[in-house]
């Protein structure tokens, strides 16, 4: 081997080089789930492939605006539509208005937190990624439009899920449906308070831990419950579609269906403020050593 | 065994540019980030996967277990999943193909496709594991189908990629 031409060597072997390279995104994959230590690498990774999603996604975007063209000479039609509609929005705009002032002013008289309201940025799903392992979606604003960690993402009917990652320019949405991702929410009907858990499974969501005994029933709507500090009180999340209630075990397996339309939006809202949370007062800090973890509820 | 009759096959290639194997990497990657949906995303196979299989038969000095690493971070990047899961499918991949890269290249396109299918499982099945290991759900037998898709796509997609290096028609070289 030594008398080889130079031609000849290639350095390592071959299985030296797949031993090297397997152990090292091994290495990697447990740094990225344990440690989060690998976010500067994967903003530099992602900032190489943004041209890349731009490029994959023009044709559509180029589909979309050919077709708006063409949709020109319904316009008028349309226009008359909305103006009727915005009318009626109007009517209950101002009813709205009017509940908003009434309830600020019941609430000031209880002297309670007034509800932080927070604007919306619109962004555009840009990438639906492949791997069936986790429910996430890519969107066409990042860090350099203001995306923040841990803001609500929802669509006009409710809650679609959380920034996880902000890259320069894109950013990183896990849907309520991952597997990895809670929300704590609240019976519309009876208030009663509970996480709601994705199951990572296409538009399925599940309420663990519920005694067989609770009173949930199905069709009820929950809204998040706003304790979390991430998502805003009173967004609708999920229906509860199925409830088997089974004497041997002593949960109730509650299956639920989110109210977004989780996997077929093409925009979607960020919403842009976090809602400042009370301070945790000195001895509750005392009595729970372990309140790092309740800050991170909704997060894992 | 190697001096079994290879027919039309074994016509002289002229030399890949690198440029053209970086090239041809980039869009495969822009292909696998197509904004896709529905039952195309179920079929959709990994073109990133199969250019990387066939760089690795036809150029095992160019393409190896680091240029399938490399574009494996970046399918982590762009399918948001753990990074490395992807760059340790691909690798692995990339290794079955370098090791039997002489045997595969003796075959024609046609009889090839069968054998990347099964590499091309191999890797799924990787990722299967890694995706196990984090806790996710079986997602269903359709989750090999793009192995499948890409078998069937192997001879179409290979042609496409010698297409460049084909010699210059008969009058030119006389």
């Amino acid at each position: 081997m030594e008398t080889a031409p130079r031609f000849f060597r290639h350095g390592p072997s071959l299985l030296a080089r797949l031993v090297f390279f397997v152990m090292l995104s091994l290495i990697l994959m447990a740094v990225d789930t344990r440690f989060k230590y690998v976010a500067e690498v994967r903003h530099v990774l992602s900032a190489v492939i943004y041209p890349l999603q731009k490029l994959a996604t023009a044709p559509i975007a180029i589909y979309d605006n050919v077709s708006e063209f063409f949709k020109g000479h319904h316009l008028a039609g349309e226009n008359a539509e909305l103006l009727q509609q915005k009318l009626f929005n109007q009517g209950q705009l101002q009813r709205l208005q009017a509940l908003e002032a009434e309830n600020a002013h019941l609430r000031k008289l209880l002297d309670a937190s007034e509800r932080v309201e927070g604007k919306a940025v619109m962004a555009e799903i840009l990438h639906i990624p492949r791997d069936p392992f986790n429910r996430k979606v890519m969107l066409d604003k990042g860090s350099q439009s203001g995306i923040q960690l841990g803001q609500a993402v929802v669509d006009d009917d409710g809650v679609v899920g959380q920034v996880t990652r902000n890259y320069p320019w894109v950013s990183e949405v896990t849907l309520i449906t991952d597997k990895d991702h809670s929300v704590p929410v609240q019976v519309l009907r009876n208030g009663l308070r509970s996480v709601v858990s994705g199951t990572g499974k296409e538009a399925t969501l599940e309420l663990r831990y519920m005694a067989g005994n609770t009173d949930i029933q199905e069709g009820d709507t929950l809204i998040t419950s706003g304790i979390d500090g991430v998502y805003p009180p009173g967004l609708p999340v999920a229906v509860v579609s199925k409830i088997e209630r089974n004497p041997a075990y002593v949960f109730a397996r509650v299956t639920c269906t989110p109210i977004a339309g989780v996997g077929n939006n093409r925009q979607l809202l960020i919403l842009s403020m976090l809602p400042s949370t009370p301070e945790i007062p000195p001895e509750v800090i005392e009595l729970k050593p372990n309140n790092k973890k309740r800050e991170k509820v909704g997060v894992r | 065994m190697a001096f079994v009759d290879h027919s039309k096959q074994q016509e002289i290639l002229r030399p890949v540019k690198s440029s053209f194997i970086v090239l041809s990497l980039t869009l495969a990657m822009v292909m696998n980030l197509l904004p896709i949906e529905g039952l195309a995303i179920t079929l959709w196979p990994d073109f990133v996967a199969l250019t990387i299989l066939y760089w690795c038969i036809n150029q095992p000095q160019r393409a190896g277990i680091s240029t399938a690493f490399i574009m494996g971070l970046f399918m982590d990047i762009g399918n948001a999943s753990t990074f490395g899961q992807h760059a340790l499918a691909y690798c692995i991949m990339a290794f079955v193909a370098l090791a039997f890269h002489r045997r595969l290249s003796i075959f024609g396109i046609l009889k090839q496709a069968p054998q990347i299918g099964l590499i091309l499982f191999v890797g799924q099945f990787i990722m299967l594991l890694t995706g196990l290991l984090d806790g996710s759900p079986f997602p269903g037998r359709n989750f090999f189908l793009p192995s499948i898709t890409g078998t069937l796509l192997w001879p179409f997609f290979s042609s496409l990629l010698r297409m460049p290096q084909k010699p210059r028609s008969d009058n030119d070289v006389r």
